[in-house]
């Protein structure tokens, strides 16, 4: 019996050894920890900075993002 | 390897929003100047101003619309792009070689659109994206909340799903699994969107034709950002794999 492929591209294994398929979790951790801060930081001054909340006066921000804001649906003003 | 993935991710991310803001500068733009034009010709009450604040007679404008079109859509999505690459590298480094053995352009390609139904479809369908001149100032906290917690529960939807697509495994046959999964999480999906508030500000007089254009455009560019993030984080991920293989 054969199977139709066409999610086809090789699997190369990700671990230390051959053995290990995939990234242990003791070294994706840091790195999760510092991305998700990082992202959360980006995320926050292109989504609701000087719109539901504000960390600096003025409108500048929210201004300067606002066609972004709009498209990507967070709410604007 | 995490690390070479995580630079990759956002890499990614920002040619992905940097194709997804060609895009809505050519689909999206044209949709704002017209609800621009709308609120203005209604002489617009304070949508600008701070609560509390005196609404000033004539509106200046502290960034032009060039600006907001030019430098700083283009800023803010590849900002977008960044932030969200890096947290797709960090699920990629995790799923990678958990889910089976599928290659790192399928792994890539498939996350990609499960993100972009997750994070951008699915909230869409309760939340549409609205243009400007639709929306009350005094609600923006409320309708803030209301946009995250949908994409917190659509996520937390996905990963129950997920687990229970673990439990089922090697009771039925895949397919069966996947779609038992799929509908479980359509399920879940249905009963919060049915528990969150509706909000419905466009006013009685918005045009029609703009407000779709501009939602159609809106959940076009999310797309385009999502496959183009996912098929090219896919090519640099296999090299990099590749080389991690040779190393």
């Amino acid at each position: 019996m054969s199977t139709a492929a066409v999610f086809d591209d090789p699997f190369i294994p990700a671990g230390a050894g051959a053995a290990a398929p995939a990234i242990p979790l003791a070294e994706i951790a840091p790195w999760a920890v510092l991305g998700a801060l990082l992202a959360t930081v980006l995320l926050y001054f292109v989504s609701t900075e000087q719109g539901a909340f504000a960390l600096f006066d003025g409108m500048y921000v929210h201004e300067f993002v606002h066609d972004a804001r709009h498209l990507l649906g967070f709410p604007c003003h | 390897m995490t690390g070479a993935l995580l630079w990759r991710g956002m890499l990614a991310g920002m040619v992905g929003a940097l194709l997804s803001a060609l895009f809505a500068l050519a689909f999206a733009e044209p949709q704002i100047d017209r609800a621009i034009a709308f609120e203005a010709s209604h002489a617009a009450p304070a949508h600008h101003a701070m609560p509390g604040m005196a609404a000033p007679p004539v509106e200046e404008e502290l960034v032009s619309r060039a600006t907001q079109k030019g430098a700083g859509l283009f800023t803010a999505m590849l900002l977008y792009g960044a932030a969200v690459g890096g947290l797709f590298a960090l699920v990629f480094a995790y799923g990678y070689g958990r889910a089976g053995p599928l290659g790192p352009r399928t792994v890539a390609l498939l996350l990609a659109l499960a993100a972009f139904v997750v994070i951008a479809l699915v909230p869409a369908l309760k939340y549409p994206p609205t243009p400007p001149a639709v929306g009350q100032h005094e609600t923006v906290r409320l309708r803030t909340a209301a946009f995250f917690g949908m994409i917190a529960l659509s996520l937390f939807a996905a990963i129950g799903s997920l687990w229970l697509r673990r439990q089922w495994r090697g009771q039925r046959d895949a397919i069966t699994v996947f779609l038992l999964a799929c509908g479980s999480y359509v399920l879940l999906v249905a009963i919060a969107q049915a528990t969150l508030p509706v909000i419905d500000e466009v006013p009685a007089d918005f045009p029609a034709t703009v407000l779709w254009q501009f939602r159609l455009a809106s959940i076009g560019a999310q797309a385009v950002l999502w496959l183009a993030l996912g098929i090219t984080f896919g090519s640099l991920a296999e090299r990099c794999l590749l080389r991690g293989r040779r190393a």
